[in-house]
Formats: C-alpha cells, structure tokens, sequence
C-alpha cells in the first residue's frame, strides 16, 4: 500500500481511539441496543394478567380454570364478581375477565353446552387477540378432555396439530437479534462515517488533506477501510452476543454470515460517504444518515415490521432500503440456514445497491472545494 | 534560468462567482498580477475582498470562471497534482487535527506529502526547533495554544521544502507576540530557502511586513506594488491636530467635515487627518498642527474614499444620559472555573462618558470580565457595580441600563432587519408609542430604510453592524458594551462605526469595548491590557506608550513588550 493511504487510515485509527463519539457509535451503542433488545423488547405474550371470576365454584370450574392457572401465558387473579373484575380491568390491573356464570356446571353438560364469558380489554389489540384465542383453544381442549375422561367420543370431526418451524420455541428474541445486527452495522457503516467524513470539512482539516498530492480515491478508501474494519468488529461483538448471550442458533455458515456483512458494510458505507458528499457539517449529514438510513433500517427492513403487511406504497419503498436484504439474509442465516434461495437474490440487491451507492459517492466528490 | 522567467504565481484575467441562496455573488472580478520568486507578497483586503478565494484558486481547490492562474508555469486548475506537490498551504484554520499529537500531525502530513521515512528525523527536528515546539511532541494539537497551532500549521505545510508558501490569514485571532513569532519565521525561509511566501491578511498594518503588496478590495484589483511606493503619494498629507478649547471627538468631527480632509482619526491625545492634497486642514487659532510620517492605511483609505464623503452627526434620541460620576466600578474581581482563574484581581472603574477598552489576546480573560460586567456570568470574588447596582443581587435592574452587542452581532439571520428592531425593542419591553418612536428612530439614524425588509442574514458585514448597534440601543441604555464589534468589517466600515461610538460618547453614554485591533485601542479614552485574567497596565493610549522602551511606539509595541516583559519575569 502507498505511504499516503496508510498514512491516512493511521490517523483514522488514532482519531477513533481518541474521540469517545466514534467509540459510544461503534460499540457502547450496539451494546445498548443488543441488551435493550435481547432482554428488554419483547414481542412474545406471557405472564398476561388474567381476572377469573367463578360464581359458583364446582370440581368442573376449578378443573377449567386450572387450564389458566397453569400456563405460563397467563397470571391469573380471582375476583369475587363481575363488578370487582371489570373494575380492576379498567385500573389496568388485568388485561381480560373470564366469568363463569351461576349455571356453568348444570348446563355444561346440555346438548347447547356453557356459555364462558369473557371480557377483554381492546387497548392493545395484539393481547386481546392472543387471549381470545388462547381461552378459545384452552376451551376446547378442557372439553376434549373432559369428554375423553368420561369415555365419550369427541364429536370435533377435524383437528388442527401445529408444528412451529425454524423458531420452534416462538421466541422473539431469536429474531430481533439478528435483525438488530443490520440496525448496528449501518449505524457505523453510515451514520459514523457521514459524521467523520462531515466533520473534517467542519474544522478544515478537509481543506488542508485538499492541497496535498492525495487523490481523493486515496482520501475515500482512506475512510473505507478504517470503517470497515470498525463494522466487522461491531459484528463480531454482535455475533458473540446473539450465539453466547442469547443463545440464537446458527444455522448457517459462518463464513457466510461473515460475507453478507462484509457486503451489507460496504453498502452502509457507500451511503455514508454520499451523504457526506453532499452535508458539509455534522448537523446536517446527522440528520440525514437517521432520517434515511437508521430509521429505515429498524422501521422498513422488515427487523420489527413484517413488510408484507404494510401498505403497497411503502412496500415499493423499501426495495431501496439496504438493510431490508440483509435483514432477510441474517434471520435465514440464524434460524433456517444456508438456503441460497433466499441469500442470492438479497445478496445481488445489496451488490447493486452498493456499487449505486459507491458510484454515486465517486463521482460527487471531486478534489475540489465547491 | 526557467525559474527566473516564470513568476512563482501569476493570474491572469481571473474571475470567480459563487452562487449562495439563489444569489450570484462575486468574489474575484479580472485579477491580473504576478508574484515574484523569493520575495514575501501580501495580499491585503478587509474581509470578503475575495482573498481566500485567490488562496484556493492558487491551490487547485477551486475552478475560475474565467481567466487562469498558474504556479511556476503550471496551470493550477488543469494540473493541480503537480501543483499541489510544490507548494505548501496553510488554511485560515491551521488545518490541524485536534486529536492527533503534534509529532502524529507532522508524521501525517509527512506521509501525504510523501517525505521519504530516512530524511524525517532531521526535517522534523528542523521545523519544531524553528516553530519552537520540540518540547510538545506528545501534546495534542487540540491542547496548543493559538500561537502554537499557527505554527504547528506552518510546520505541516513545510514538511516537504516548498517552493511557493501560501498563508491564507496565518495571523488571524493570534496574539501580537505570536504574530511578530510567525513574521520572523517566514522571513528566515525566504532568506535561507528562497521560498517565495503569499500570505494574506485583513490586518493593513502587516502590509509594512511585506516586500510587496496586492490589494484586494471586493473582488478587485485596487493597486500593487512595495508598500513604499503606495505609501509615498501620502507624503505629506498627513497630520496630527491638537486643540486646547476642543475635545478630541468634537475635534475628529468639526475636522471631518472640513473641506480637503480625506480621513481624520483620533490617535491617543490628537488626532490624525488625512488630506486630498499636501496643504494642511484650515488652521484654526486655538489648534497645533504638526506633520506626521504615512502610515499604509492612510493610503488604503485614500485609495478606497476618495474625497470626503458627506457625514452627518446623530440627531435625535437621549440628549445626554442621566448618570454622573462612576459608573463601572470593578475591586479585586474574581471568577474561577475549578482550579482555572480565568480572571483574577482585576480592578478598575469608567466614568460617565468615557470610552474604555479591554485589551489582550485570546484567552486573556477580556469576555470573561465582560460576561461579568454585563451580569451574564456571577463572579467567584470580589465587588461589581454597574450603574450604581451591585450585580450580585440586582442584575436584571442592571441590565436595562445596559446595551450590549457582541462579536457576532447576535442578530437574528432569518428575521429582517425591521423584524430584528421591533423583536429586541420588545425583548426590552418597548411597546406602543415610545416603541414606533424608537424603531423610527433607528431607521432613520442607521440608514436602515432601505433594508427594512431584507432578511439579516443576507445583508452586508457592515449593514449587519450597524442593524447590531441598533438593536443594542433600542432602549437608550446609559452604558454600551462591545464586545470586538468591528471584527471583519473593512476599514471604512469601521470607521463610520467609531463615529457613532464617538457621538453616543460626546452625548454621555458610557461605552466599554474589547478589541484586538490594536489602532483601535488609540480611540479609546483609556485602557486596561489583560494577559492570563491579570490587568498588566491601565492608562490613556499616550500613558500606555510612554512605558514602552522602543522608540516612537506604537500600541503594539506597547503591548508587545508588556507581554514579554510579563513572561520573562
């Protein structure tokens, strides 16, 4: 390598050292994220607060409500009636009522059947849906049960077995950890380096590297590969977490994981090293590096928001955003595995999109001031 | 020889505009000149004269418009890699990175410039002895002082001996010592190297430095040559007018409006009056007149004026100010930041009516002292009162007796300038009639109908100060603080600021300013010079001089050597 291009990515790595911002971007946030993500955020529903209120216990009720009392799903709280529950309900002490009425024993067993109230609260429509059909579920099982118990066959002609493939457990995290992992590599790969990039033309130091007999390929790759280097250990440190903290399976290849990132990071990059081809200070080229490419990667990728269930508009948008591919290739790569049917599509989007953005990047700057 | 042929920079017809906010404005219009090889060539304007803009064309950092300039025969636009690996520049802001040691930015700047690893030890060693930083090797950049990273910069564009040296603004926010450091610096390389040197500058006197000068004055071409050929033409039109009946600003103002009288400045006791031609001013029995020698602003201004313009005092408004006596009284004055004292035992009082200033470098603790003043800052020890009021308890009483505008004039950018008065008189709580009245006021006394509805931030420097003082005194404070108010505004400019500042005086308005422009120290009443948060002396601009050892000195060899004096003891 020549003597200008490893003189400058040797004062690239001093700087990083020496700016706590660089290091706080590069490695506390992903951290935070990580933590925050892998035990704070939590899309699985379990330990619902649940309100029973039994009119006239029996065996039958406390046989049924044991149903509730021991899954983990739910914590249940027994009321002594109606009143007292929906009360409690609207305190925000629970999230549903299940009232079993006076008559539920005698008429169990009529040809009608019991009818089970319950009573839910809609605020937050995600629960209330998971509830409703789990007490429906829990309601036929119990019946099942029951009629099996007592020698008669279940009249139910079809039955659904479920096997829940790839995230067997159904556990949330197993897919946010990956996917954060394209939220942390764009943060370096793009907002750092738009701000690096911005704040040499910030304090002038842009303008003085200007006037030396440095080529401004040299003055980009000087940026490039510092940053890449920075991203690959975020990953590292993002990898280890999700196998070692979180115990997220791989599936996959390693060293394919390890290729798509290298691929992804060089995207990020390109679309750091445009933005800060355009947004001269640090303000600026940090806004634009949130605004189109933070908030894309964690809204639009499909990390939290399934895509397919977004509005056709918005669906059409987010075959721009980079991360959405790589979002695709990491959560196959960690719970299903090497399935190049999904790796190479996504994989060749992010080889376009990095050379649009690169190419975009090299033709915008030029070693001149204006 | 090639060398000798081909000047060491030469532009011809060079033209440049920028497009900023859908405006097209003009920063270099048909320059033309040359710079010879192994000389220092100044090039000298006031702010927004295009100067920068010429450093970057030189450096292959912009593309003319028009017209081309060439570096030892090589065209910088179209060749600016050769160029740019035969000279050495240095940006107005050192172009240092702060987080990097002072051996780490040589060391970069060693391997971009591609100075082969066996010869660094010894060039190294050369430029830090020089620049006087050996002992900080390990010290970061960001740590130096101004002074030191001026010429930390200097050493980083020499790190590879070249030919042609451009400084654009080396000397800017640096102390008089430090400049004087850097002068001598540059001198030595062009004598033992033969290095030719381009630097600009926005201070006139520097020109004195120079074996040649180009001046610049928006964008154009306003003469070239030795400062002694330019300063010749003033001999003899140049004098210094004392009077025993009148004060010296009613001095400067009855002179100013005499006839043949280009410029007339007060300078310490008298005061300085440029003339058309070598008569001196109609004399008058109760004034002494006595030639002075020129000095290079004297014909900057005359190149740039002309013949007098029409000057007309301020009319309306307070006639005289209410308060008497002392009314800035400062005793042991005190602030700590930690262990730091930014200011410490620092004493002194203003009377009614006088001009006072604060002098000294940056860092000297002059904003410090002045926040504290202006009741923006609590003091950690010692006694404060502003007209009449303690600051400690009563600073908003204080301050509607206070005016003050600061460096960057504190104006809002996206207001227009009507918007601007009518927001800082309500912030003062002017409304209704007395309100109207006031801003009627400031418009017809700053000229400012004609802008009215121009948004500020798109107006000129000097436009922008004085919509500045203006808004500072919409609610006809009895003390004024300035703080550096003519910091990049060109010479005329500044001139026609000082005579405001001048009749708020004669009218009883007390003002108190901080400058770094040492000729302005020369139009204050009295002054304090500040070093490290201490008062080094206090007294009139003459009592200041007369302390000095040089001979004839002028307020920077004053200041120079109380400085030095300071250090070495």
């Amino acid at each position: 390598m020549n003597m200008r291009l490893t003189g400058l990515i040797r004062k690239e790595f001093l700087q990083i050292i020496r700016d706590p911002s660089s290091i706080a971007i590069a490695f506390l946030m992903p951290l935070i994220l990580l933590l925050l993500f892998g035990y704070g955020v939590s899309l699985d529903s379990e330990h619902i607060p649940l309100g029973l209120v039994v009119e006239a216990p029996s065996a039958d009720t406390s046989n049924f409500t044991a149903e509730f009392r021991e899954s983990r799903y739910f914590e249940t709280f027994a009321y002594a009636n109606t009143r007292n529950a929906v009360r409690a309900m609207t305190a925000g002490k629970i999230n549903a009522v299940i009232v079993l009425k006076q008559d539920f024993a005698r008429q169990l067993r009529q040809p009608d059947g019991a009818p089970i109230q319950l009573i839910l609260n809609g605020v937050d429509e995600n629960t209330a849906r998971i509830i409703s059909g789990y007490v429906d579920g829990s309601f036929q099982n119990w019946l099942e049960h029951d009629a099996a118990l007592r020698g008669i066959r279940s009249e139910i002609p079809v039955r659904i077995e479920q096997r829940i493939w790839f995230n067997s457990e159904l556990r949330s995290r197993n897919f946010l950890v990956p996917g954060l992992i394209a939220v942390i590599m764009t943060l370096i790969g793009a907002l750092l380096t738009a701000l690096v990039m911005a704040r040499e033309w910030e304090r002038g130091t842009m303008e003085a590297l200007l006037v030396t007999p440095v080529s401004m390929n040299e003055v980009i790759l000087g940026k490039l590969i510092p940053y890449f280097l920075l991203g690959m250990g975020g990953l590292a440190l993002s990898v280890a977490m999700a196998l070692w903290l979180f115990e997220v399976p791989l599936r996959g290849s390693l060293w394919i994981l390890l290729a798509a990132s290298a691929l992804f990071l060089i995207t990020a990059l390109g679309m750091g090293l445009l933005i800060s081809s355009v947004a001269k200070n640090q303000f600026v080229a940090g806004q634009i590096a949130i605004i189109g490419t933070f908030l894309p990667a964690f809204i639009l990728s499909g990390f939290i928001f399934d895509i397919n269930s977004m509005p056709k508009i918005v669906q059409a948008i987010t075959h721009v955003i980079a991360a959405r591919y790589y979002v695709a290739i990491l959560q196959t790569l960690f719970l299903a595995g090497d399935e190049w049917q999904v790796i190479l599509p996504n994989a060749a989007a992010l080889v376009l999109l990095a050379a649009l953005f690169l190419g975009l990047t090299w033709r915008n700057t030029r070693k001149r001031l204006e | 020889m090639q060398e000798t042929l081909t000047p060491a920079l030469e532009a011809s017809s060079l033209s440049k505009t920028f497009l900023a906010g859908g405006r097209r404005t003009t920063a270099l219009d048909d320059v033309s000149f040359g710079v010879r090889h192994g000389i220092v060539t100044g090039l000298i304007g006031p702010d927004a004269a295009g100067k920068s803009t010429l450093m970057r064309l030189a450096a292959g950092l912009l593309i003319p418009d028009s017209g081309s300039i060439r570096v030892a025969g090589l065209d910088a636009t179209r060749q600016s890699l050769e160029v740019q690996s035969s000279i050495g520049y240095m940006p107005q802001r050192f172009g240092l990175y702060e987080d990097l040691s002072v051996q780490e930015n040589l060391d970069l700047y060693s391997d971009l410039q591609g100075v082969p690893i066996e010869d660094r030890p010894a060039r190294h060693e050369e430029l830090l002895g020089m620049a006087g930083l050996d002992p900080f090797r390990k010290r970061l950049a960001g740590k130096l002082s101004g002074g030191m990273k001026q010429k930390l910069g200097l050493a980083c564009a020499l790190v590879r001996q070249p030919s042609l040296l451009l400084l654009d603004e080396p000397t800017v926010g640096v102390d008089p010592v430090s400049r004087r450091e850097l002068w001598s610096i540059v001198y030595r390389l062009v004598k033992e190297r033969g290095t030719s040197v381009l630097l600009s500058t926005a201070y006139l006197d520097e020109a004195e430095n120079c074996d040649e000068v180009i001046l610049l004055h928006e964008g154009r071409l306003l003469a070239k040559g030795t400062p002694e050929s330019l300063r010749v033409p003033m001999n003899g039109r140049v004098f210094a007018v004392k009077s025993d009946s009148l004060s010296k600003r009613s001095l400067q103002a009855t002179l100013s409006r005499a006839p043949g009288v280009i410029d007339a400045l007060i300078h310490g006791d008298h005061v300085r009056v440029v003339m058309e031609s070598q008569s001196p001013p109609a004399s008058r029995p109760d004034m002494q007149i006595s030639p002075l020698l020129p000095r290079f602003e004297d014909s900057f201004v005359t190149l740039l004026k002309g013949p007098a313009s029409p000057v007309h005092a301020i009319t309306q408004g307070k006639p005289v100010s209410a308060m008497t006596g002392t009314v800035i009284e400062l005793e042991n004055l005190q602030r700590r930041f930690g262990d730091f004292y930014a200011v410490k035992n620092v004493s002194f009082s203003v009377s009614q009516g006088e001009v006072f200033g604060l002098l000294g470098a940056n860092g000297a603790g002059k904003s410090t002292t002045f926040r504290m003043l202006c009741g923006l800052l609590p003091p950690s020890g010692g006694k404060l009162r502003v007209a009449g009021v303690d600051l400690r308890h009563a600073a908003s009483k204080a301050r509607a007796k206070i005016g003050y505008m600061s460096q960057k004039f504190s104006l809002y950018g996206n207001l227009s300038a009507l918007e601007n008065l009518r927001f800082f008189g309500a912030a003062y709580g002017l409304s209704g009639k007395t309100g109207t009245e006031r801003i009627q006021w400031a418009m017809a006394e700053f000229s400012l109908s004609e802008v009215k509805d121009t948004v500020s931030g798109d107006l000129s420097l000097g436009y922008k100060q004085r919509l500045a003082l203006a808004c500072a005194l919409m609610h006809q404070p009895d003390i004024l603080f300035l703080d550096e108010p003519t910091s990049g505004v060109d010479p005329l400019a500044r001139r026609e600021f000082w005579r405001r500042i001048n009749e708020l005086a004669v009218r009883g308005v007390t003002v108190m300013v901080t400058t770094h422009f040492m000729e302005e120290a020369e139009y204050c009443d009295r002054l304090a010079i500040m070093a490290s948060g201490e008062i080094l002396k206090i007294g009139t601009p003459a009592e200041i001089k007369a302390g000095a050892k040089s001979e004839n000195p002028s307020m920077e060899d004053a200041f120079v050597e109380l400085i030095q004096a300071r250090e070495s003891a």
